[in-house]
């Protein structure tokens, strides 16, 4: 069990740890507030069956005619089916982050790896390698993911691993162009010359120098997969209907645009727009503040 | 009484650049050898193989390169064919370099301290993270940089500095021998001075072995105890430096001598040597030296020279001196 004297220093550090943050710049800011928004969606996501006023998944709540506009009852409006917008918002983001979170640690455990490996070992490794993830970049991303879903059937996991494939040749790119440049580099070469191993020059003098660029295209990769999880939902490979998804109600408040309902749309939407774009601040600004040159 | 072998032995060396042209001879049987704590200056322009030759005392011949024949001794032990992960705690630990870009010599995105920790627990496991921090900072010290600055990033240091840090990285483990490949070559004359006065005093206290690779023989002949020049990949002269510079024995050392400014003579005009180094795939059949030499002979075209060892400790690769009585 920690001690308080332990326990008061875990706190101290932790509050040096932010205070450094807040003392970086804008950077700071960037990643602080990127990790505001999606720590407020995730909190509202995890809380949101207890604190939304309807059950999302029942359809006719409201009576009809649907879909309604906002009102006292339903401040979100109802989609055509009758469902508690504001209840389907709270609810609706789980399928989302999970699919998110999943689809960047399976590309990042598996693409950067592989990434490092092949291209400073060079030769016909490299050469394989690059053959099948240039293979793999030549589908067009939503394609790729939606034949692998059919493939694999309907889940999170399925749905995160079909996005993963689909980005793990971003990162192998990203990772190879990035260790061929450096691999030349006199620090390389320098670090060579004291005696370290391959692998420790990999893991030590690569690595970090490479891991800014990986924080982006993991960024790019949260937006993106955030909307090709949309994208399978829309063409029926996501999750049912059972389970709100701000995806799911994008692609059918579509439809009803043209009728004039703008709210069955323009919630999920705002949504969707916001975790990205958390994720991409957070992602932002990680990578200026893990590169030490702009640090102020 | 037992001999006692020196500290470095290079033994009629020979490393080739394996091209689809051709191989390419970027060191040709070159042969010195080194006592503790001397200097050696390897003078010659670019692409005479002098890089190459330091590059393979440690091992590290850049691809396609290829030791071809010869032998490397440190300290009688023969590295030539010794296996990767023994030559592995070789490096750093009893032999080190410095490269000639001091900017790109660091990587960017660790600490001055990480560099020194990272390297000094490679080779000394053993020691703590303490330890290997103090020693860091002794060795900033005396190289001239603060020990405090040791927590900040290469960035925030000049080119000069940054060099400076490359040698204290290179002497931390208090090697026998620093290879140092144009230290100063990215440097302004004055910050050059005083790095090569650190390299010179490294000597008195820490008693290490050392090697400037250079085009520059001016900065060489003062600092240096002896001197050997290549040319073509050929060794063509190998003598102390006093006495390099009273007889230079090979007309491209006699050239080369002519070609440095001397400030006390302004009306005179500077020597230059006509032409340009050889393409090494079509070397002349004789004397690499033979088409920009001024006293070539007909034989020198035909045959290439022998070395010859003009007085005690002076060899020279020329017919020239071979006449001589």
């Amino acid at each position: 069990m920690p001690t308080v004297k332990t326990r008061r220093a875990i706190f101290s550090g932790l509050i040096s740890r932010l205070t450094s943050l807040t003392g970086r710049g804008s950077a700071g800011w960037m990643t602080i507030i990127g990790a505001a928004i999606v720590g407020v969606i995730i909190l509202l996501t995890l809380l949101g069956p207890w604190i939304s006023p309807y059950d999302p998944r029942a359809i006719n709540v409201s009576p009809p005619p649907n879909p309604s506009p906002p009102s006292g009852n339903f401040p979100l409006g109802t989609n055509l089916l009758g469902q508690d917008m504001l209840s389907r918002i709270l609810c609706g983001g789980s399928i989302m982050i999970q699919v998110a979170l999943l689809s960047v640690l399976f590309c990042f455990v598996i693409g950067v790896p592989i990434g490092l490996l092949a291209s400073y070992t060079g030769g016909a490794l490299d050469k394989v390698v690059n053959l099948v993830m240039d293979s793999f970049y030549a589908f067009p991303g939503l394609v790729l993911a939606i034949a692998i879903a059919a493939m694999m059937g309907r889940g999170v996991i399925n749905m995160a691993l079909s996005i993963g494939v689909v980005y793990i040749p971003s990162y192998y790119r990203i990772v190879r162009s990035q260790v061929l440049t450096i691999k030349e580099l006199p620090y390389a070469e320098a670090a060579r010359a004291t005696g370290a191993r391959g692998r420790t020059i990999l893991l030590r003098y690569v690595l970090p120098n490479i891991l800014p660029s990986i924080a982006v295209v993991a960024t790019m990769n949260f937006a993106d997969a955030i909307l090709t999880a949309a994208g399978l939902t829309f063409v029926g490979l996501g999750i049912g209907i059972e389970v709100p998804d701000w995806g799911w109600d994008l692609s059918k408040g579509r439809e009803l645009l043209p009728s004039g309902a703008w709210w069955v749309i323009t919630f999920p939407g705002v949504m969707i727009v916001l975790l990205a774009l958390g994720f991409t601040l957070i992602g932002e600004g990680l990578s200026e503040l893990l590169n030490p040159r702009l640090e102020k | 009484m037992t001999i006692l072998s020196p500290l470095l032995e290079v033994d009629s060396l020979t490393v080739d650049y394996q091209t689809r042209r051709g191989d390419i001879r970027a060191v040709d049987d070159v042969s010195f050898t080194m006592e503790k704590g001397e200097m050696l200056g390897l003078v010659g322009e670019s692409g005479s193989g002098k890089s190459t030759l330091g590059l393979s005392i440690m091992r590290l011949v850049p691809y396609p390169g290829v030791i071809r024949n010869g032998h490397i001794k440190i300290d009688g032990t023969d590295i030539t064919n010794l296996a990767e992960e023994k030559m592995q705690s070789l490096r750093g630990r009893r032999i080190t370099f410095v490269f000639q870009d001091p900017m790109t010599s660091l990587s960017p995105v660790k600490k001055i301290g990480d560099h020194f920790t990272e390297f000094i627990l490679t080779h000394e496991p053993e020691t703590g993270k303490e330890e290997a921090f103090e020693r860091a900072k002794c060795t900033l010290s005396d190289v001239g940089i603060l020990p405090e600055r040791i927590n900040d990033y290469p960035h925030q240091f000049s080119g000069g500095m940054r060099q400076r840090i490359m040698i204290a990285l290179a002497i931390v483990l208090n090697p026998e021998l620093v290879i140092a490949d144009e230290p100063t070559t990215a440097l302004d004359v004055i910050v050059q001075a005083k790095i090569l006065d650190l390299l010179k005093s490294l000597r008195d206290t820490y008693g290490m072995a050392r090697i400037l690779i250079t085009h520059d023989l001016s900065i060489v002949l003062e600092r240096c105890d002896r001197i050997l020049v290549m040319y073509a990949g050929s060794l063509v002269e190998y003598a102390d430096s006093r006495e390099l510079y009273a007889n230079p024995g090979h007309p491209y050392t006699q050239r080369l001598l002519q070609s440095i400014p001397n400030v006390e003579l302004t009306d005179q005009r500077l020597e230059a040597i006509p032409g340009s180094p050889p393409d090494l795939l079509s070397l002349p059949r004789g004397c690499s030296f033979f088409p920009r030499c001024l006293c070539a002979k007909e034989k020198c075209g035909l045959e290439k020279p022998p070395l010859v060892e003009l007085r005690p400790g002076h060899f020279v690769r020329c017919f020239k001196e071979n006449s001589q009585p």
